[in-house]
């Protein structure tokens, strides 16, 4: 089968900084490819290359088999873009945003209409469609933006860090949104910088650092990788604090750490470890304020793949 | 996440869904929409239409009543010499606008969007040059409407006065390559402005807008004998006033109007695939 969207060797430089140095992704068809990586990976160098906008310096990138420098008409007559920072007009109402973009792809005037209302019922942005765009909250700008890459109902759809600066409720919203897209059949190709978004909708991760690809597969490969979960536990009582490390070591095999004062971290392989530590805890009637399985931050996951703390060192 | 997706659009055809099919005469419909867009821009915001409203009211106000008297010996004679002068001077102001509205749309990454469509690349840069022709329109109203208002009156017929109107505005959307040029060079939209003015500051001035040319130093007649927007000038009052024959001054603002096209449309054009 055909890759949706590949790239092979791309390479882009900007003056002395190698923005992408041979990267390689391939989105299969009807799946999410998760391209996680931190601020200046590359990623977005990456996404304009495949939506047209920018010309590599090397390598190649094709997009439902269309070579994207060669054929950029057929290849965006099956793409859909959603940029990092909202692209949308905000001295044009919603409504106007999205009918624009429906005559701009050849609807006729009444037909643009319709999926333009469609949309914003979609997007849940209909008793919003007839303000200015500059009176939109974030959130309601970026399902905008979301909607505004879905009118020409592309096969690919490109997601750059979709949910950066949105709070967790709107969050959700957006992987349902991506969700529903995919079982319409669409390919989606989505960068982000948190291991949980990528492990909650992509079906293969690409992590990238540096403007190359340094780890590759699903997100239980990945996750095995990195040391799978972390489970926290923060008793109400922190007289409660030596019982529970007990409970966490036994479950766990290692010691438990404290990350800060009152919480106590262990990693554990699968989910079920979870339910362990429930029922112990239970059984010994310790109370908790906090009880959580996390996913290693995105730095852990590069410590694990590289052995070096890269965003503490960038900050640095 | 794993999918249990049967079909998928890339892989079965049938799964496409229905898509509008493409149309002849893209490039014209697009750039058309795309010009709307920029009307549509200008009607919702008409504080961006200050510059064309106000502002040649304010010079006619200033030249006329300030200086009037001084000049020419009476404020009428000056209104009805200054008068199509001030409206080219308004639109070639107006015509730096467009830069920076383009500036503007492409650090803000609505070309981005417009890029990523299966459009013609000139599209979105043909709309806003335009849909900026909107902004000429309203100038001229106004400034005939203020003219008039105070005294103002054409020494010829309708049709010769559509005919410097006409001609204004197809030198101003040549200008306005000039606009566009800037605005794909620089960084910032405020520098768009600010370049834009200082281009049009020498061309709009140094004309014979206020004074006959013969009243000048030799080194600024020279100036402004060359200067295309005294011609287009002369060739307004010419159109308007019936003094002194308008074919000359109207043949070389055309020239001119072909030059600059022909000169900074390609440029401008080029700056623009460049930049986006
Ligand atoms: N237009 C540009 N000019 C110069 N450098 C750029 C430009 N765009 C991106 N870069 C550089 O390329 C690298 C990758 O950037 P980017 O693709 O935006 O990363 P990400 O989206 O992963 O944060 C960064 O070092 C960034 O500074
Ligand atoms: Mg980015």
């Amino acid at each position: 089968m055909t890759a949706a969207f590949q790239a092979e060797g791309l390479v882009k430089r900007y003056g002395k900084t190698v923005a992408l140095d041979g990267v390689d992704l391939i989105g299969r068809p009807g799946t999410v490819l998760g391209v996680l990586g931190p601020n200046g990976a590359g990623k977005t160098t990456a996404v304009r290359i495949l939506a047209t906008l920018l010309r590599p310096d090397g390598g190649r990138a094709t997009v439902g088999g269309f070579d994207v420098v060669k054929d950029p008409v057929k290849v965006r007559r099956l793409i859909g873009l959603t940029g990092q920072y909202a692209s949308v007009d905000e001295d044009l109402t919603g409504l106007q945003n999205l009918e624009l973009i429906a005559a701009l792809l050849d609807y006729r005037g009444a037909e643009g209409r319709r999926r333009a209302v469609e949309l914003l019922d979609q997007f849940d942005l209909t008793d919003a469609g007839g303000r200015p765009v500059k009176t939109y909250s974030g959130g309601m700008r970026r399902r905008l933006d979301l909607a505004a890459s879905l009118v020409g109902r592309p096969d690919v759809i490109y997601l750059d860090e979709p949910t950066t600066g949105l709070d967790p409720a709107k969050r959700d919203d957006v992987w349902n949104m991506v969700r529903n897209l995919v079982t319409e059949g669409v390919s989606v190709l989505l960068t982000t910088q948190y291991l949980e978004e990528a492990d909650a909708l992509a079906d293969e991760i690409s992590v990238i650092n540096h403007g190359r690809v340094i780890a590759h597969g699903t997100p239980a490969q990945l996750k095995h990788i990195v040391g799978g979960q972390t489970v926290v536990v923060r008793p109400l009582d922190p007289e409660h604090l030596p019982a529970v490390a007990d409970i966490l070591q036994g479950i766990a095999g290692v010691a438990a750490e404290s990350p800060s004062r009152g919480v106590l971290t262990v990693p554990v392989d699968g989910d079920a470890a979870l339910g362990h530590v429930v029922r112990q805890l239970e059984s010994a009637s310790i109370p908790v304020l906090e009880l959580a399985l996390r996913l290693p931050s995105l730095d852990e996951v590069f410590f694990s793949l590289t052995g070096r703390h890269e965003l503490e060192e960038q900050a640095a | 996440m794993s999918t249990s997706t049967t079909s998928t659009r890339l892989s079965d055809p049938h799964a496409i869904p229905d898509r509008p099919e493409p149309r002849p005469f893209a490039l014209v419909r697009h750039s058309l929409q795309l010009a709307r867009r920029s009307l549509l821009k200008t009607m919702r915001t008409p504080e961006q239409l200050l510059d064309v409203t106000l502002q040649p009211m304010i010079f006619i106000a200033i030249f006329v009543y300030l200086l009037g008297g001084a000049i020419a010996g009476s404020t009428h004679d000056y209104l009805q010499f200054l008068l199509p002068a001030i409206m080219v001077q308004t639109i070639m102001m107006s015509s730096t606008v467009t830069g920076t509205n383009l500036n503007t749309d492409i650090k803000k990454g609505v070309f981005d969007r417009f890029r990523s469509l299966p459009i013609a690349r000139s599209a979105p840069l043909i709309g806003s040059v335009l849909g900026d022709l909107i902004r000429f329109v309203v100038a001229i109203t106004v400034t005939l409407g203020f003219g008039y208002l105070i005294g103002f009156r054409i020494g010829t017929d309708p049709l010769q006065l559509l005919a410097a109107c006409l001609l204004v505005i197809v030198f101003g959307f040549c200008l306005s390559w000039v606009s566009v040029l800037i605005g794909m060079l620089v960084r910032e939209p405020g520098a768009a402005t600010g370049l834009g003015f200082l281009v049009m500051f020498p061309l709009t001035f140094g004309t014979n807008m206020m004074v006959p040319t013969d009243t000048l130093p030799g080194w600024l007649q020279a100036w402004v004998k060359i200067n295309p927007a005294t011609h287009a000038m002369e060739a307004a009052r010419a159109l308007m006033l019936g003094t002194p024959d308008a074919s000359g001054p109207v043949l070389k603002t055309l020239l001119w109007s072909a030059v600059l096209l022909v000169v900074f449309a390609p440029l401008a054009v080029s700056a623009y695939r460049r930049r986006t």
